[in-house]
């Protein structure tokens, strides 16, 4: 096998570089950050003992976490605009996917957070006569938050690497980027690789950050 | 918080016609019990017959499925019709102090701060006064040393203490006592139930579960035997330990003594 690598070609085109790696990191914290408030909201109502309110919220989480995140993004992009009957624009609809991906990944990993404070502290919390709401702000919240930091964490490492699924409905990320390049170039090899490493750059330091936060022993 | 004072001997606490049902099967069965203002009523029995889930009837963390029960001035009937609001019974625990088998300090919070939160964020308490408050309790119990260590450095003894110095520090009308030694190491058993003793030296009412029959006979005002949900026999520490009347506790206390 004779293939002579050149990664010369991976720098032909900075300023498409540029402007993916600014919609990659665009879509990852806005989307990261959406799906953060409303897995928030979802595991509050889920925890929550309305049972008419949590049992649709359950099957958004089940359904979500239970179906490739490709063909959620290929839903909303062309699916939604049919079924509703509304143009929404292609980066909200796009957005829309990896948000409620990230929501429903959230929503789990804050119910079982709150979920996994041992009885008793809601048991003292209320025999010293707090409140509902006390009891999660003073005592099963600072505990639970601890907990659910690391999962949170892997979860963004995840929704940043999964932004590049964006690519398949023409958003120009880093991933959308490469691949004009390669159909321009022929040159696969060299671009993968070199977009294993943009990703590895930007990723390595928050899989630091949460192995970090999992050997904090304050607790 | 603390109502009218009353009167030295006054009942305290008055239980009547208590039941607690889960599905069909009935933990406890109709039981009464008077405990007048600073005495110690025992509760011993079997495991499983009913006592804890009694005990925790009281300041309502389980839901009394019937009967009625006053706390000082606080009057309370259970059953149909018969529904408090979550802030009415925050109020009514808030004057309940309930001390754990298994301790459940705030495992994020010091010693002091453990001792320190219910005065402060349940009953607004300033925090100087509620430091000084919670300074004084934790050296009553023997632990002004350890103030400022989290519950995972102290040792069972010193965690049940600092339980009790944060149950205390709301000023209960009761404690409620949940076999608090029963969790401990031996040798850890002898300075909680000191902490204990000194209690009802100072006049504390309590209603403590147990199964420490020679530190009953010792400090107890008053001791009931419950078995299978029922109060069978109470009376004097004396009368119940020395000159048990039913089958089932003398049964229960030969098998105390083997």
């Amino acid at each position: 096998m004779e293939y002579s690598w050149d990664f010369s070609i991976v720098f032909l085109r900075p300023g498409n570089w540029a402007r993916g790696f600014a919609v990659t990191m665009v879509y990852a914290v806005a989307t990261t950050v959406a799906g953060l408030v409303l897995g928030l909201v979802c595991g509050m109502v889920m925890l929550s003992r309305h049972t008419i309110l949590a049992s649709p919220i359950h099957g958004y989480v089940q359904f979500f976490r239970s179906t490739p995140l490709l063909i959620q993004i290929v839903w909303f992009y062309y699916a939604l605009p049919v079924v509703i009957g509304l143009n929404i624009p292609a980066w909200l609809a796009a957005g829309l996917g990896l948000t409620l991906y990230m929501g429903a990944f959230s929503a789990e990993i804050f119910r079982a957070g709150i979920m996994s404070i041992d009885k008793g502290q809601w048991q003292a919390a209320r025999a010293l006569g707090m409140m509902p709401v006390q009891m999660m702000r003073r005592i099963i919240l600072p505990q639970a938050t601890r907990r659910m930091v690391p999962p949170f964490v892997n979860q963004s490492v995840l929704q940043l690497k999964n932004t590049s699924l964006l690519s398949v409905v023409a958003v120009p990320d880093l991933m959308y980027t490469g691949t004009l390049l390669v159909s321009e170039t022929f040159r696969p090899l060299e671009i993968y690789t070199a977009l294993a490493v943009f990703y590895f750059i930007i990723l390595y330091p928050l899989q630091r950050l949460a192995k970090l936060l999992e050997q904090r022993d304050d607790v | 918080m603390m109502s009218e004072p009353l009167a030295a001997d006054a009942v305290m606490v008055e239980v009547k016609d208590l039941t607690k049902s889960y599905g069909n099967v009935e933990a406890v069965k109709g039981v009464s019990l008077l405990v007048r203002r600073g005495e110690a009523q025992f509760v011993i029995g079997p495991s499983g017959c009913g006592k804890s889930t009694f005990l925790r009837c009281i300041n309502l963390l389980e839901e009394p499925s019937s009967g009625s029960m006053r706390v000082g001035e606080t009057a309370i009937e259970f059953g149909r019709g018969h529904r408090m609001s979550a802030r009415e019974q925050a109020r009514f625990r808030s004057n309940v102090g309930m001390v754990f088998q298994q301790f459940h300090l705030f495992p994020h919070m010091t010693a002091l701060q453990n001792v320190m939160e219910g005065p402060v964020t349940v009953k607004r308490v300033a925090r100087a006064q509620a430091r000084h408050q919670a300074e004084a309790l934790l050296a009553k119990v023997g632990l002004a040393d350890k103030r400022d260590v989290y519950p995972r450095h102290l040792s069972g003894g010193q965690a049940q203490r600092v339980a009790i110095a944060r149950a205390l520090a709301m000023q209960p009308r009761v404690m409620l006592l949940d076999e608090v030694t029963s969790a401990l190491d031996p040798e850890l058993v002898g300075e909680v139930l000191e902490v204990i003793r000194q209690l009802t030296f100072e006049g504390m009412t309590m209603i403590v579960v147990t199964h420490e029959m020679a530190f009953a006979r010792e400090v107890a005002a008053r001791v009931v035997f419950m078995d299978a949900g029922l109060i069978l026999e109470e009376g004097s520490a004396e009368e119940l330990l020395d000159r048990p009347r039913n089958p089932r506790l003398q049964s229960f206390l030969r098998r105390f003594r083997n």
